[in-house]
């Protein structure tokens, strides 16, 4: 089976600080690969140099190859916005667009790529996905400043699912999420990987555990140890990666 | 007892300060208190209907109004937008995007040497263009020069306020596979919009009451005119005219001029302070 993503030799700067230090990963099609690691190891970094935002930070740059369905997503000849289209991303933060409705926000990248779609069926079936449906059914054309953290947050996941990528890039996606809401992110993802290459960053090991078939343990920008995330929870390798997912250290 | 003392103090100088502001705000409103109570109790009176709608009489003849000088104002800005609107918001979307190299320090200097030059000259540059080479006094002269002198400003505040939209909606757009260009006009643009307008209608606002350019490229007219290639009345050079003059008649004439010219600049003014609102894709 080929890798949907593969890795090999990266690296990533932010002007003269190394972020990344040879990063080698494969994620294979319909699985979710969970990145884990303590903060600032450059897990966000990691998944941003998937979609190519990495670079677009001032003096930051990257090296290496970036493979997707084999084809290098650095090369000259693809376009990023098609790259991106291929591969959504939901950030850290959340970030809605504050001057557009719940709706256009769930919409804006259909509507602003000028892509056709029955936007009725798309809004419904992405804030059901999302739990968030029942929440906002009825105030779909007021701002979407007005929902809570949570809520801009699932928002957020609605309108990366809105343009249907092959590859979906979360990063902490529930870490402003409540228990309930937390659930349904995990059963979304669980539906989604059907469909979707999921990479999802998580401090959460218990939902690393539950979520994901492959783990990546990240420590100070360096991959430490990757596997079945069964292997890799039960019976790590490495010291490092034990201390880490015992709760010693990190 | 020493805390009591020093909060007593405190006190005095809190009431002291407080006291001082409120005494500069009123010595800064007195003015255009004065100026507002001048125009409006000395121009009240000829205000009226045929004022806002007439042609102006000839001298000796009663009556007549502004009506022709009303519309060549609100022309003149309109010609002065479509101008001066395009060319300071691309400049300003420029800098902020982009001008960060040679060029951009280059347009931004450029700006801001336009933006110091005296209005009169900028009319004289419009006389030069427009006017020197159709060989006719022109509106398209008037709102060329009053455009010119809206760009400076307009690209600087431009620039400040889509330098404010962060960059967290930059990405989120362009995550979403959406282009550059696109991201910029649809996205960042747009949130910048209502901020934009404002100082675009409080550009045009101040270029309805500029006199000096237009003397020598819109000129006047005693008639209505809509075409840009003839002379265009305009509120501010009415009032110039009619306050030089000797008749009385036209001296109260200008009064209410005035009035109508404060009138429509406080309009845009209260129209720009209502325009941040919501927008849609
Ligand atoms: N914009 C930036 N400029 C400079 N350095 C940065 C920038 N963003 C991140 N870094 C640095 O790069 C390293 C990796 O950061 P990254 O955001 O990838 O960490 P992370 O693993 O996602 O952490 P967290 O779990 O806290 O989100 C950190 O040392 C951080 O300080
Ligand atoms: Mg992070």
């Amino acid at each position: 089976m080929t890798a949907k993503l593969q890795v090999s030799s990266l690296n990533a700067w932010f002007s003269t600080t190394q972020a990344l230090k040879n990063i080698n990963v494969e994620v294979a099609a319909n699985r979710v690969l969970a990145i884990i690691g303590p903060s600032g190891c450059g897990k966000s970094t990691f998944v941003r140099c998937l979609n190519r935002m990495h670079e677009l930070l001032p003096g930051a740059r990257s090296e290496g190859r970036v493979l997707l369905d084999g084809e290098d997503v650095y090369s000259k000849a693809l376009d990023p916005s098609t790259l991106r289209r291929r591969v959504g991303m939901v950030f850290q933060r959340a970030n809605v667009f504050p001057t557009l409705s719940i709706r256009d926000n769930v919409l804006s990248g259909l509507k602003l790529n000028r892509v056709k779609k029955n936007y009725q069926e798309v809004l419904e079936r992405t804030l059901r996905q999302t739990a968030l449906w029942d929440e906002v059914k009825d105030r779909l054309s007021s701002d979407a400043t007005q929902l809570s953290g949570g809520q801009q947050q699932r928002l957020c996941i609605a309108r990366a699912l809105a343009v249907e990528p092959e590859v979906l890039l979360m990063d902490e996606p529930a870490s402003a999420l409540d228990p309930i809401a937390t659930a349904k992110i995990e059963e979304l993802i669980d539906e989604l990987k059907s469909r979707y290459t999921i990479v999802i960053v998580t401090h959460n090991m218990q939902q690393a555990i539950r979520i994901s078939d492959f783990t990546a343990f990240f420590c100070m920008g360096e991959l430490i140890e990757q596997g079945a995330t069964k292997q890799l929870f039960t019976k790590p390798e490495k010291q490092q990666t034990e201390d880490y997912v015992t709760g010693k250290f990190g | 007892m020493k805390m009591r003392v020093h909060s007593a103090v405190r006190r005095v100088v809190n009431w002291g300060m407080t006291g001082l502001c409120l005494t500069a705000v009123l010595m800064a409103l007195m003015p255009l208190g004065s100026i507002l109570w001048l125009v409006v109790s000395k121009g009240a009176r000829s205000l009226s209907i045929s004022f806002l709608t007439e042609l102006p009489a000839a001298v000796g003849e009663s009556g007549g109004g502004v009506g022709n000088a009303i519309v060549g104002t609100l022309y003149l800005v309109v010609l002065a937008g479509l101008l001066g609107l395009p060319l300071g918001v691309g400049a300003g979307v420029y800098l902020a995007e982009r001008g960060a190299g040679r060029l951009g320090s280059a347009v931004r200097f450029t700006a801001e040497v336009l933006g110091s030059v005296p209005s009169i000259v900028v009319g004289v540059v419009a006389y030069g263009l427009v006017v020197a080479t159709m060989h006719r006094f022109s509106a398209l002269a008037g709102g060329l020069a009053l455009g010119i002198l809206m760009v400076p400003t307009l690209a600087r505040a431009t620039e400040e306020m889509v330098r404010l939209v962060p960059h967290t909606l930059r990405e989120a757009s362009l995550a979403l596979g959406v282009p550059a260009w696109r991201t910029t006009l649809s996205i960042v643009l747009r949130t910048a919009w209502g901020g934009i307008l404002n100082v675009a209608l409080l550009g045009i606002a101040r270029a309805a009451g500029e006199t000096a350019p237009l003397l020598f490229t819109s000129l006047n007219n005693q008639y209505w005119n809509f075409r840009p290639d003839q002379p265009t009345a305009s509120l501010t050079v009415q009032i110039f005219n009619y306050a030089i003059s000797p008749y009385e008649d036209w001296q109260r004439k200008a009064w209410g001029s005035a009035l109508v010219l404060l009138l429509l600049v406080g309009l845009l003014s209260l129209l720009a302070h209502f325009t941040r609102r919501r927008s849609a894709i």
